[in-house]
């Protein structure tokens, strides 16, 4: 066991993907010379060379199809979107063409891609550089979406977003990229569409991804020091995500809370809470509820910012809510 | 002898040159592939929407005849004329053009999306100036993999305004990839002369990116052929290239267009610029007769027929194949 920042397991994840496969490139702005605007590709030109770690210019949307069009030609392109804000510029890179490709070509080829892109608020970055926008990719056939929430899984689930055939939005939380915990010494890799039970509990389950694990967790401590044990679920992949892991939880404790950072309006969340309120229907002994951002652009201001993300009290309240 | 055949022996150090009427026979095929598929849509057979290359054949043979099949391209949403000159298999066209399971897509894509990615045809593309970045990541891959290969990015002079194009161009130079810019100017976006749609000309373009930048007469196949096997040595070996091409678009935007808005003169003046007719003229030149050309045709016609009967014959696509499609299925699931 040792200890292991998020950013190191992305870095880490980058360097033996390519290490292991030399048709894994990287792509993107300030990627290589700088090593990434947040430094998750450190030191990866001087070990794999500048022909596969490419600086490209501020052109999101020529560095996202170009993505797609080498995924179609051999190679396996990991390209780096520097804030998940700015992908609305690389939207038909992704929704037309990445995700259609293997369908509307008849399957003659697949395109395996990864795009890397942070969302989240929490650092005083403002409307434009904040926002969870997972949820808009989620609901695109043809792609795959995913989102860690500690070291390990960031490194387990990024080996795989890059070894899989299809285009994976691989979603970092900025604010997660410090993080320090122990990881094995040697990290496997994991599968994308599985959920990971966290925390066991019997009177309650909430299920959530990135950030606001630690939200909900950090809540579940507080509801133990009550006696209400809440169960954990950290879905780590949106798309597809674990339908059966959550539906097996919610039979164990007849209750379920979902919490995300992103606006809650026709987010994640919904997605869940409609599947179990059908397939899950007489599991539940109470309403299923949603914690996630009011809807609002995320606001600058400290005060503001806090009030707007998704606090464990207000998971709390959810919860005792859904015990009512 | 014309210039054009002067020019095409001057280019046989490269690639052999290529051989006229083998250029015929590759104009022939697309305008009767589209002449079919025009009457069967007109008779209700071909659903959606397809857009005819009628006028703009020399284009996809000429620049064709200068590429090997490891080279890529990607095309539009005007792209029969590519897919078939890039050497797809004609009963998948046909088969796909009438959304039937042995398409090339498997009935998903149709004419806007077919491909062949086994002849290196990356497919047509619904949204206007899209492929030019996927030729962009294509030439990328050749340099990183190095192949040899080049890819080809077909736009149309519509596709000028879009911001894609811009950043391709930049990055393409930048890098100095293998790729060749194909720019099909037929002087319409939709139904809007393009006149009325840019404040610049792509010569211009090209000298503010430092793309060397050859405009020419696209509907004479010879000239075509000729200037892209030199072009097409170029790019393998010194980067991206733009070949402007003024070509004619004789059908409508679209097949059912009935084109009120455009100008009976400009209408009439397109016969004497038919690519047909102008590679017929060369070929007279040389002693082919009329005989001769009217084989081609009759041999193109018993190959589409072929093509035809086999996609009637064939059967619609089950919807649950196309569900488990959408993302690749596991290895080792059936
Ligand atoms: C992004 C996008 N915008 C608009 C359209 C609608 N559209 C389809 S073809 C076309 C005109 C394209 O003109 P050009 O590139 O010159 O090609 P041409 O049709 O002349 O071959 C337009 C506007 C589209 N398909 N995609
Ligand atoms: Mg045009």
């Amino acid at each position: 066991m040792a200890e292991m920042r998020y950013l190191k397991a992305i870095n880490q994840a980058l360097t033996d993907a390519m290490a292991a496969d030399p048709s894994v490139i990287l792509i993107g702005e300030d990627v290589s010379e700088a090593g990434g605007a947040f430094g998750a590709s450190r030191g990866l030109r001087e070990r794999f060379g500048a022909e596969r770690v490419l600086d490209t210019p501020i052109s999101e949307a020529a560095l996202a199809g170009a993505a797609v069009g080498a995924a179609l030609s051999g190679l396996r392109p990991v390209a780096e979107i520097m804030f998940m804000d700015f992908t609305t510029l690389v939207m038909d890179a992704l929704v037309n063409q990445a995700a259609k490709a293997r369908f509307m070509f008849g399957g003659q080829r697949s395109v395996p891609m990864v795009l890397r892109t942070p969302h989240g608020g929490g650092l005083g970055a403002g409307p434009q550089h904040s926002q969870c926008l997972e949820a808009w990719f989620a609901h695109v056939p043809g792609l795959k979406v995913v989102c860690p929430s500690d070291p390990a899984s960031a490194y387990g689930l990024l080996r795989a977003a890059i070894d899989d055939p299809d285009p994976v939005v691989f979603v970092e939380h900025k604010g997660l990229y410090a993080m320090k915990s122990e990881v094995p010494d040697t990290l496997p890799i994991l599968p994308l569409g599985k959920a990971a039970t966290l925390r066991e509990g019997r009177d309650v389950t909430i299920v959530a991804y990135g950030a606001a694990v630690h939200t909900a967790m950090t809540a579940a401590a507080t509801l133990a020091d009550e006696g209400i044990e809440a169960e954990i679920l950290d879905l780590r992949s949106i798309q597809p995500w674990d339908e059966q892991a959550v539906l097996a939880s919610l039979a164990k404790t007849h209750r379920l809370v979902i919490v995300h950072e992103a606006v809650e309006a026709f987010g994640v969340g919904a997605e869940i809470a409609a599947r179990m309120a059908d397939i899950g229907f007489d599991e539940l002994d109470g309403p299923i509820l949603r914690v996630g951002a009011p809807f609002m652009p995320v606001p600058f201001s400290k005060g503001l910012e806090n009030a707007y993300l998704p606090s464990p009290d207000r998971v709390i309240d959810a919860v005792r809510r859904t015990l009512a | 002898m014309s210039d054009a055949t002067t020019h095409r022996q001057a280019g046989a150090g490269h690639n052999a040159a290529p051989d006229l009427l083998e250029l015929y026979r590759g104009l022939v095929l697309i305008r009767r592939c589209e002449e079919r598929l025009s009457q069967m849509f007109s008779e209700g057979e071909v659903p959606g929407f397809i857009h005819l290359s009628i006028g703009q054949e020399a284009v996809s043979v000429g620049v064709m005849a200068a590429l090997t099949p490891d080279d890529t391209i990607a095309s539009t949403h005007r792209g029969h004329g590519h897919a078939i000159a890039k050497g797809l298999s004609l009963d998948g066209f046909f088969a796909e053009l009438l959304a039937r399971e042995t398409g090339l897509c498997k009935g998903r894509g149709g004419s806007m999306h077919v491909a062949d990615m086994s002849v290196g045809m990356l497919g047509a593309n619904g949204i206007v100036g899209a492929g030019l970045s996927i030729a962009l990541g294509s030439a990328l891959a050749h340099r990183t993999r190095k192949t040899g290969a080049i890819a080809v990015a077909f736009f149309g002079d519509g596709a000028l305004a879009e911001g894609l194009l811009h950043e391709c161009l930049n990055m393409a130079a930048l890098w100095k990839l293998p790729l060749l810019f194909v720019c099909e100017n037929n002087g319409w976006g939709e139904f809007l002369p393009t006149s009325k749609q840019l404040s610049f000309a792509l010569k211009d373009l090209a000298a503010a990116y430092r793309i060397p930048h050859l405009c020419i007469d696209g509907n004479d196949v010879a000239l075509v052929a000729d200037h892209a096997v030199r072009i097409v040595a170029e790019v393998r070996h010194g980067g991206p290239r733009i070949l402007e091409c003024l070509t004619t678009r004789v059908r409508g935007h679209f097949e059912g267009d009935a084109q009120k808005y455009r100008d009976a003169d400009e209408l009439a003046a397109l016969s004497a610029r038919d690519p047909l007719r102008i590679a017929a003229g060369h070929l007279a030149e040389l002693g082919f007769d009329e005989a001769a050309l009217g084989g081609i045709a009759d041999e193109v016609e018993a190959r589409i027929d072929v093509s035809v009967e086999a996609a009637r014959a064939a059967g619609f696509p089950a919807f649950a194949d196309a569900m488990a499609d959408v993302y690749t299925p596991a290895q080792g699931a059936a």
